[in-house]
C-alpha cells in the first residue's frame, strides 16, 4: 500500500524473530486517521508483538514504520509517545495508594518554583479531558477506591495528557463487565470524534462488531486480510482467525438427564471478610446434564466452588454427591468421591508452573498404585499417561510431557487441566469460567469437551461469567444473585434479557419460571 | 556463536563464569592491597593440593557444609527459606555431646546412637520452625533466626553446666571414643598400625595428620538420598508441588501444612547431622563457649547457593567452599596477604553466582546477534 497522510500509522513488511522462531512474517498494517482499526487474532498469532513495535517495547527485525506518512523510527515507547502514540496494557500500569491525579502525571510532572510540583494545573488540564469524552473519572480519587472500568479510563488519561494521537488498546475488555464494556465503546466512539485513532486488539468477535470500522486479521505471524467490519459476520472473522470453519454455536443432542447424583441443600458461606456470601443456597444436578450458573461476578460463585470443593467451610447446610455428605472434609475427600474441578484460575489453583507437564497431569492421582510403588514414583508410567493424554486431547507442542507447564500457551495449559479431570472419570465435573482468555478455536473445543462428557453419563456443573457460555452450552440455566439460586430454567425456555434481568437482582412478573 | 549461546545457557556454566569472575575481583582486590594476585593463587592452591594432608583436610572442612548446604537446598525446592541451618547444626552438636559424655556403648551401638541424638536434635529444631509455620503461618526465617541465637545460648549452657563442664577450660567433655568416626582410630595409632602405614607416605601422612572420618561419605550419600526423595519419591514430588504452588497443591488434595512440616523437619535432621558428625569426626570431639556463630549453617547458605539448590551440586560447591576457607589459611602465611581477602573472593563468587540468572539472558542476545548476522 502507498505510503499517505491518509494514515495515523502504516506498518509494512514488519518481520520478527525471537530465535529461529518467527513471530511476525512481512506483516502490514494500515490504520486510516480517525478510524477504530481492529487486530484481531489467537493468542499467539503475533498480534500483541506488532503492537509492541509499534510501541518500541521490541525492535522488527525489518520492515518500515510510517507515522502520519512520514517514516518513522521508533526505539524504545519514549520515542513513541513522542510520535503521539499511546498504549493502554491489559495489565494497568497504577499506583494503587496514589490519586488519578497523581498517577497521571506520574512521570510527567509539572513543576514550578523549586521543583514543586503544579498538580492544581494538572489538574485542571485532567478535568479538560475528562470533559472533552465524556470520561466520567474523579481526578481526586484514589486508585485502590474506584473500579476496574475507571482503572482503564485512568490509563486511557494518561495517554492522551502525554499528547497521543493514536491510541492501542491490548485487549481492553478483557478485565470489563459487560455493562463496562458497552461504555467503554462509546468513549471510544467519543475519542474518533475528537479527531483520535484507535488500534484496538482482540480475539473477542462480538466487540470488534460492536466498535470498529476496519480489521486485520492476524494468523501464526501472517497478516491474513484486512477487511471492513460491516461487510463480514462473526463467523467469517473467525473462520478467518481460526484458519479453518468454526462453530460459534455449540452443537449438541437434547439432554437425557438421569438420577439426581449432585445435590445441594440450604448452603450457607461465609467470605474472607465474614459476610454471607452464599446464602441457603440449594441446587440439583442429574446424570447427564449441564447445570449453567449465570451470574454477576461477586454473587457468591467463587464461595460456591470453594465450600463444594471444601477449601471453605460451610456454616450451614449439606453437600451430597451419591447421597454422602461432603460438606466440610478436605480436598481430597472430595476428589476421591469423584468430584473434579476445573478451576477458574488456571494458573493459581489448576497448575504447579516449573512442573512438566506430566507431574502436572498426575497431581491428583500420583499416589494411586498406578503411578508409586513403595513411595517411589513410576515415572515412565507417568510420562506414558501424560503422553496419552497429549494424543487424546491434542495438547501443543506434540510430546511436551517432559516441559514445563509454563512454557505452553493459555489454551493448551487449560487442556492439560481438562484432559487431567476428565481422566479421573469423575461423576461430577465442575467447569468454573473454563474458557477465560482462550481464543475461539480453544472455547469451541472446551464446549465440545463438556457436552461430551455430559453424554458420557457426568453431571456437569457449569460457572460462567459469560452469558453467551451458559446460553449456549447449559441444559438447565440457573441464575445466582446475592449468593441464592434465584431462577432456573431448561435451555430454549427463557431469553438473554429475563436472564440479564435476573442476575442484576431483578425479579420475575410472569410465572413461568421454576424455582429450584 | 549458536555453541557458545548453548554451553552458555546451561546452569553449570554460569556458575563456573561466576567462580572465575570471583577470582578476577579478587585479584584487583589482592593488587590494591599490594599483594601479588599470582602468588597468592598460587598459594591458595598449593594450599589446597599440595599435599595429601591439605586435601585430607578440604574434605573434612567440607564434609558439615555440605550436609548444611543440603539442609538449605532441600528446603529452598520446597519452598522454604532455612536460615535457620545454623541453630539446627548447633542442636545436632549440642545433643551429640550430652549423649555421647554419658554413654559408653560398644561403637557399633554408640555411633548410631551419638549420631540419632545429633539428627533428632536438629530435627527438633526443624520442626518447631514447620510446625509455627503451618499451624500459625509464623514465617520460618523469623522462627529460625531466633532458634539461632537459642541454640547459640543453649549450647553455651551446656558447656557451663556441672555434668559436662570439664573443670579449667571452656568446654565440655569430649565424647567417649566409642563415639568416634574416624577411620581406623584405634588402630592407626597403635604400633601395628603405624608400621603398616608408615611404607605408604601418603596414606600414612593422611590417616595420621587428620581426621580422616566417615562423614564426607554419609554427606554424599545423603546429597543422593535427598535426590532420590526430591525428584524419584512420590513425598518429593508432594513437597515439591507444595513449594512451587501451595495453592494449586492444596487445591489437588495435598495436604499442604503436613508437608511444610515435614520440609522442615528433614531439613533440621540433615543439619543436625552436620552437627552431630563434626563431633564424632573432627577433634575435639566435644563443644566449646561460642562467642559468635561458627557459620557452619550459613556457609551452608551460600553452598547452597552457589549448587543452585541441586543436591548433587551441594557436594561440589561444599568442596570447593572448604577448599577456598582451609586453602585461604595459607594466604595468610605464605604471603601474608589477610584472610579477609579470601573472605572478599567467597563473598564475590556468592555475590556472581547471585547475579548467574544474567548469564542466560546474556546467552540470548549473543543468540539474537547471531541469528541476525544469519539473516
Amino acid at each position: 500500500m502507498e505510503v499517505s497522510t491518509e494514515y495515523a500509522v502504516q506498518m509494512h513488511g514488519i518481520t520478527k524473530l525471537f530465535g529461529s522462531f518467527c513471530a511476525l512474517d512481512h506483516v502490514d498494517l494500515d490504520v486510516k486517521k480517525g478510524s477504530i482499526h481492529a487486530v484481531l487474532g489467537e493468542n499467539g498469532a503475533g498480534k500483541s508483538t506488532l503492537m509492541n513495535i509499534l510501541y518500541g517495547l521490541y525492535q522488527a527485525d525489518s520492515g518500515e514504520i510510517y507515522i502520519n506518512g512520514k517514516k518513522a523510527e521508533i526505539k524504545n515507547p519514549n520515542t513513541a509517545i513522542g510520535h503521539g502514540i499511546g498504549m493502554v496494557h491489559q495489565h494497568f500500569m497504577l499506583v494503587d495508594n496514589f490519586t488519578v491525579t497523581q498517577n497521571i502525571i506520574l512521570g510527567n510532572e509539572v513543576t514550578g518554583k523549586f521543583g514543586i510540583i503544579d498538580t492544581k494545573k494538572a489538574r485542571e488540564e485532567i478535568i479538560g479531558i475528562v470533559k472533552k469524552y465524556g470520561l466520567e473519572v474523579d481526578p481526586d480519587a484514589k486508585i485502590e477506591d474506584i473500579s476496574v472500568g475507571m482503572q482503564q479510563r485512568v490509563e486511557i488519561l494518561k495517554a492522551l495528557y502525554r499528547g497521543a494521537d493514536l491510541l492501542i488498546l491490548d485487549e481492553p475488555t478483557a478485565v470489563l463487565t459487560p455493562q463496562e464494556i458497552e461504555e467503554l465503546i462509546e468513549i471510544m466512539r467519543s475519542l474518533i470524534s475528537g479527531g483520535k485513532t484507535i488500534i484496538i486488539i482482540t480475539h473477542k468477535l462480538k466487540e470488534i462488531k460492536a466498535s470498529s470500522d476496519v480489521c486485520t486479521i492476524i494468523r501464526r505471524g501472517h497478516s491474513i486480510d484486512t477487511v471492513p467490519v460491516a461487510d463480514v459476520d462473526e463467523e467469517q472473522l473467525a473462520t478467518m482467525m481460526v484458519g479453518h470453519a468454526v462453530k460459534l454455536v455449540v452443537e449438541k443432542a437434547p439432554a437425557k438427564p438421569g438420577d439426581v447424583i449432585f445435590e445441594i441443600e440450604n448452603l450457607t458461606v461465609k467470605n474472607e471478610r465474614g459476610l454471607e456470601a452464599v446464602r441457603n443456597l440449594s441446587l440439583k444436578i442429574r446424570r447427564g446434564e449441564i447445570l449453567g450458573i449465570a451470574g454477576i461476578d461477586g454473587n457468591g460463585q467463587k464461595e460456591l466452588v470453594e465450600a463444594i470443593t471444601c477449601l471453605t467451610r460451610a456454616q450451614s447446610g449439606t453437600i451430597k454427591i451419591n447421597g454422602v455428605e461432603i460438606q466440610n472434609t478436605t480436598p481430597r475427600n472430595v476428589i476421591d468421591h469423584k468430584v473434579s474441578t476445573i478451576h477458574e484460575d488456571r494458573q493459581r489453583r489448576g497448575l504447579v508452573l516449573p512442573f512438566t507437564v506430566a507431574e502436572n497431569a498426575v497431581i491428583e492421582k500420583y499416589r494411586t498404585p498406578e503411578f508409586t510403588r513403595r513411595g517411589m514414583i513410576d515415572r515412565s508410567r507417568m510420562t506414558g499417561f501424560a503422553r496419552r493424554l497429549i494424543e487424546d486431547y491434542d495438547i501443543r507442542p506434540a510430546g511436551c510431557e517432559s516441559q514445563p507447564v509454563r512454557g505452553l500457551s493459555g489454551g493448551n495449559q487449560q487442556k492439560v487441566i481438562i484432559a487431567r479431570e476428565i481422566s479421573n472419570e469423575p461423576e461430577l465435573l465442575i467447569a468454573v469460567q473454563p474458557t477465560r482468555g482462550l481464543d475461539v478455536g480453544a472455547v469451541e473445543y472446551v464446549h465440545k469437551m463438556l457436552v461430551r462428557e455430559r453424554d458420557a453419563g457426568r453431571a456437569v456443573l457449569l460457572i460462567s461469567l459469560e452469558l453467551d457460555e451458559i446460553m449456549n452450552v447449559a441444559d438447565t440455566i440457573g441464575v445466582i444473585y446475592a449468593g441464592s439460586i434465584v431462577a432456573s430454567f431448561p435451555q430454549g425456555k427463557v431469553d438473554e434479557n429475563t436472564i440479564g434481568l435476573l442476575m442484576a437482582g431483578g425479579r420475575l412478573n410472569e410465572t413461568g419460571s421454576e424455582s429450584t | 556463536m549458536k555453541l557458545a549461546a548453548k554451553v552458555l545457557k546451561k546452569p553449570i556454566a554460569s556458575t563456573l563464569i561466576a567462580v572465575l569472575f570471583g577470582f578476577i575481583v579478587a585479584a584487583v582486590v589482592l593488587v590494591a592491597a599490594g599483594y601479588n594476585p599470582g602468588q597468592s593463587f598460587g598459594a591458595l592452591f598449593h594450599g589446597i593440593f599440595a599435599k595429601p594432608k591439605y586435601i585430607s583436610n578440604v574434605i573434612i572442612k567440607a564434609t558439615p557444609i555440605i550436609l548444611t548446604g543440603l539442609s538449605v537446598a532441600f528446603a529452598f525446592q520446597t519452598g522454604l527459606f532455612n536460615i535457620g541451618a545454623e541453630g539446627q547444626y548447633i542442636a545436632g552438636a549440642v545433643a551429640a555431646v550430652l549423649v555421647g559424655v554419658k554413654l559408653d556403648l560398644p561403637p557399633v551401638l554408640q555411633i548410631p546412637v551419638v549420631v540419632m541424638a545429633g539428627v533428632l536434635g536438629g530435627t527438633l529444631f526443624g520442626w518447631i520452625v514447620g510446625y509455627l509455620k503451618a499451624r500459625f503461618g509464623i514465617h520460618e526465617v523469623i522462627t529460625s533466626i531466633m532458634l539461632n541465637w537459642i541454640g547459640l545460648y543453649l549450647s553455651n549452657f551446656v558447656v557451663a553446666s556441672g555434668t559436662y563442664h570439664m573443670p579449667n577450660s571452656t568446654s565440655t567433655y569430649p565424647v567417649n571414643p566409642s563415639s568416634y568416626t574416624m577411620l581406623l582410630p584405634n588402630w592407626k595409632t597403635s604400633k601395628a598400625g603405624m608400621a603398616a602405614l608408615k611404607p605408604h607416605q601418603w596414606l600414612y601422612e593422611v590417616m595420621l595428620k587428620t581426621d580422616v572420618n566417615f562423614g564426607f561419605l554419609v554427606a554424599v550419600l545423603m546429597a543422593a538420598i535427598i535426590w532420590y526423595l526430591l525428584y524419584r519419591s512420590a513425598k518429593g514430588y508432594e513437597l515439591r508441588a507444595v513449594g512451587f504452588n501451595r495453592d494449586a497443591a492444596e487445591f489437588a488434595g495435598i495436604n499442604v501444612n503436613k508437608n511444610i512440616t515435614d520440609a522442615m523437619v528433614i531439613a533440621g535432621a540433615l543439619a543436625g547431622l552436620a552437627g552431630a558428625l563434626a563431633i564424632t569426626g573432627t577433634a575435639p570431639h566435644k563443644i566449646s563457649t561460642l562467642a559468635a556463630f561458627e557459620n557452619n549453617g550459613f556457609n551452608g547458605l551460600s553452598v547452597a547457593l552457589i549448587a543452585g539448590s541441586s543436591p548433587i551440586g551441594c557436594i561440589f560447591a561444599g568442596l570447593l567452599f572448604g577448599g577456598l576457607l582451609y586453602g585461604g589459611q595459607s594466604v595468610q602465611q605464605d604471603v601474608g596477604a589477610p584472610t579477609e581477602i579470601i573472605n572478599i573472593m567467597i563473598g564475590t563468587i556468592v555475590f556472581f553466582v547471585a547475579l548467574t540468572k544474567i548469564v542466560p539472558v546474556l546467552a540470548e542476545k549473543l543468540e539474537k546477534r547471531g541469528a541476525g548476522h544469519v539473516q
